[in-house]
């Protein structure tokens, strides 16, 4: 317990407070050279050491629904595409940003549907 | 100002809620809620995503939600647990092209973005692609619309050397000066889209698990970088963790084949025939009803299964025979090898399907240790991954991967088709061991043969 505690509370310290860092700094900023892309990669390093963490707990038996769940993760892109889509200056960026929504979707709900599909399929031996 | 923060700490609560989802796919006990709370997480991103003052219209972004709702419904719905390496490939394809139309979209929106931004739109686009169309191949070689064999010719790796130092010319000069760069970027976006194809039609249908693994690794990645362009901690994260999944899998399988990764990658494994010491001797033959004999008798029967399995779709019918086995007081298990079928965990979902409770599952490691004490292992449709020669023959290309040991079995019974080699194209000494009897015929057909032996018996 406490190997996911510990992690989990340093990321979630850092991801409150690279927000509340960079605002002054992008202030500051004028010709400076901003930061944000280092908060970035800050969150990224702290957040491939936890998914390791993660992921090695996961057992054998659950590596497929894993792979689809994990997969209906990486669809969070639509977050991205929605914004894209509902910009409304540009037809071409539109058109891009509804078909990225489109196939987004496709990954998020496929993925969270088939994942559970699986799960609910392995059951304990009853007595 | 209030509203971007509510936002954020919205999505603070997501990613939290993706964590967790995953801590709790450590059982299988708790696995579905987990997959729940993370589905719930994502409801809330996109929820809280709608408010945003940048969203001026709604029409386009409801005609997206809605075809790719009623495809991924219509998906989920009706694959079949059998085509679930097809269905993840493309699930994997479909990230792999949100990632990079959303980086292309970010482009249009905006010509004069910052060299940062331009950079990682470049490295979305490629990783992206690559993701869609390795996706694109690797069904198609899952589902027998292509080939399974390693499609080799000469001078592959140097067309490929080449495809990539033509994409790094190009990310460079698309960085230095986005706003006159856009053929650049289209010129991108074909070339990864090519090295997606390229990279995947040298690897062989068995070495599939590694190649699921690795897109699946993608297209978080994929993700992630879409993640800096737009700024936004939430992709950053959730596809770290995706990509981190993805590379242990990948890890996991490689390993289990005892092989590196730029060997599954580059070595076209299985086009070559020879290799290996030939194998003397006779396999002897047993009939359903001998092997029924053989069976009733004992004590302890371990199942294992492999891409045979799935082909023949005989998982329910060995669920019945396991059954049967074991009101006849055996006590039965199914032993699993982490690279048995085509996608890592591909025999523990089809054995589910079947209602095979999952503490019956039993790992490589796990049983290999026991194996003198069992009476009998029924091999259904695997081959190389209980080749003994990979412990025993040193010219063998599969030697040093780990196997399951089933020839210390007391009794092995070998179901399968005919005489023919493994993917790896390598003769098996099992089916001449003393204690080897085979089965020959359709899995599925074999086993029902048994269970009626037992019915009538």
């Amino acid at each position: 317990m406490r190997r996911i505690i510990i992690p989990t509370a340093v990321f979630l310290t850092v991801l409150i407070s690279s927000p509340a860092l960079a605002a002054p700094l992008a202030q500051e900023g004028g010709d400076e050279v901003s930061l944000t892309p280092i908060f970035l990669a800050f969150i990224l390093a702290l957040s491939i050491f936890l998914g390791f963490e993660l992921i090695s707990k996961v057992p054998a038996t659950l590596h497929t629904p894993l792979m689809s769940g994990s997969n209906a993760i990486s669809g969070i892109t639509l977050v991205g595409s929605l914004i894209a889509a509902g910009h409304g200056n540009d037809t071409a960026t539109i058109i891009l940003g509804t078909v990225a929504v489109a196939t987004a979707t496709i990954n998020v709900v496929g993925g969270y549907l088939v994942t559970d599909r699986m799960l609910e399929m392995f059951k304990k031996k009853e007595e | 100002m209030s509203l971007q923060l509510f936002i954020n700490l919205a999505y603070i609560v997501s990613s939290v809620m993706f964590i967790f989802g995953l801590k709790m796919l450590s059982s299988p006990a708790t696995a579905r809620r987990g997959n729940m709370l993370s589905a719930l997480g994502m409801a809330i991103a996109v929820i809280v995503t709608l408010l945003d003052q940048n969203i001026i219209t709604y029409q386009w972004i409801i005609v997206g939600i809605v075809i790719g709702t009623v495809v991924g419904v219509a998906a989920a719905r009706m694959v079949a647990m059998t085509a679930m390496p097809e269905m993840v490939a493309l699930l994997n394809g479909s990230g792999g092209l949100a990632s990079l139309l959303l980086g292309w979209a970010e482009y249009q929106r905006d010509f004069g973005i910052p060299t940062f931004t331009a950079g990682v739109i470049a490295l979305t686009v490629l990783i992206g692609g690559v993701t869609f169309t390795g996706s694109v191949i690797a069904w198609a070689k899952l589902s027998g619309k292509m080939d399974g064999k390693p499609i080799l010719f000469q001078g592959q790796q140097i067309v490929n050397a080449l495809l990539l130092l033509a994409i790094l010319v190009c990310g460079i000069l698309f960085t230095i000066s986005p706003p006159t760069s856009y053929l650049i970027l289209m010129i991108l976006i074909v070339l990864s889209l090519i090295l997606g194809v390229m990279s995947v039609i040298p690897i062989g249908g068995a070495d599939m698990p590694v190649v699921i693994s690795l897109l699946n690794s993608y297209s978080g990645l994929a993700a992630c970088a879409a993640g800096f362009v737009i700024e936004n901690n939430l992709l950053i994260v959730a596809g770290a963790l995706v990509g981190a999944s993805g590379i242990i899998l990948t890890n996991i399988m490689c390993k289990a084949m005892n092989r590196s990764l730029s060997n599954v990658l580059f070595s076209g494994f299985g086009s070559a025939t020879s290799g290996g010491t030939a194998v003397e001797g006779e396999a002897k033959p047993i009939s359903a009803e001998d092997s029924y004999l053989v069976l009733e008798a004992a004590n302890s029967v371990v199942f294992v299964p492999g891409y045979g399995l799935a082909v023949a779709q005989a998982q329910h019918a060995v669920r019945e025979l396991g059954e049967l086995l074991e009101s006849n007081g055996a006590e039965v298990s199914y032993a699993i090898h982490p690279v048995a079928g085509r996608m890592p965990g591909h025999m523990n979902v089809l054995l589910a399907e079947a209602n095979v409770p999952y503490d019956q599952l039993v790992e490589m490691d796990d049983i290999n240790p026991i194996m003198e004490t069992v009476d009998i292992c029924i091999v259904v449709g695997a081959n190389d991954v209980v080749n003994p020669a990979a412990r025993e023959d040193e010219a063998s290309p599969l030697y040093g991967m780990p196997i399951i040991n089933v020839d210390k079995a007391r009794t092995v019974i070998v179901l399968k088709r005919s005489m023919r080699a493994g993917f790896a194209g390598v003769e098996n000494p099992l089916f001449f061991k003393d204690n080897t009897r085979m089965l020959f015929g359709d899995a599925k057909a074999s086993v029902q043969a048994l269970v009626r032996e037992f019915k009538e018996g």
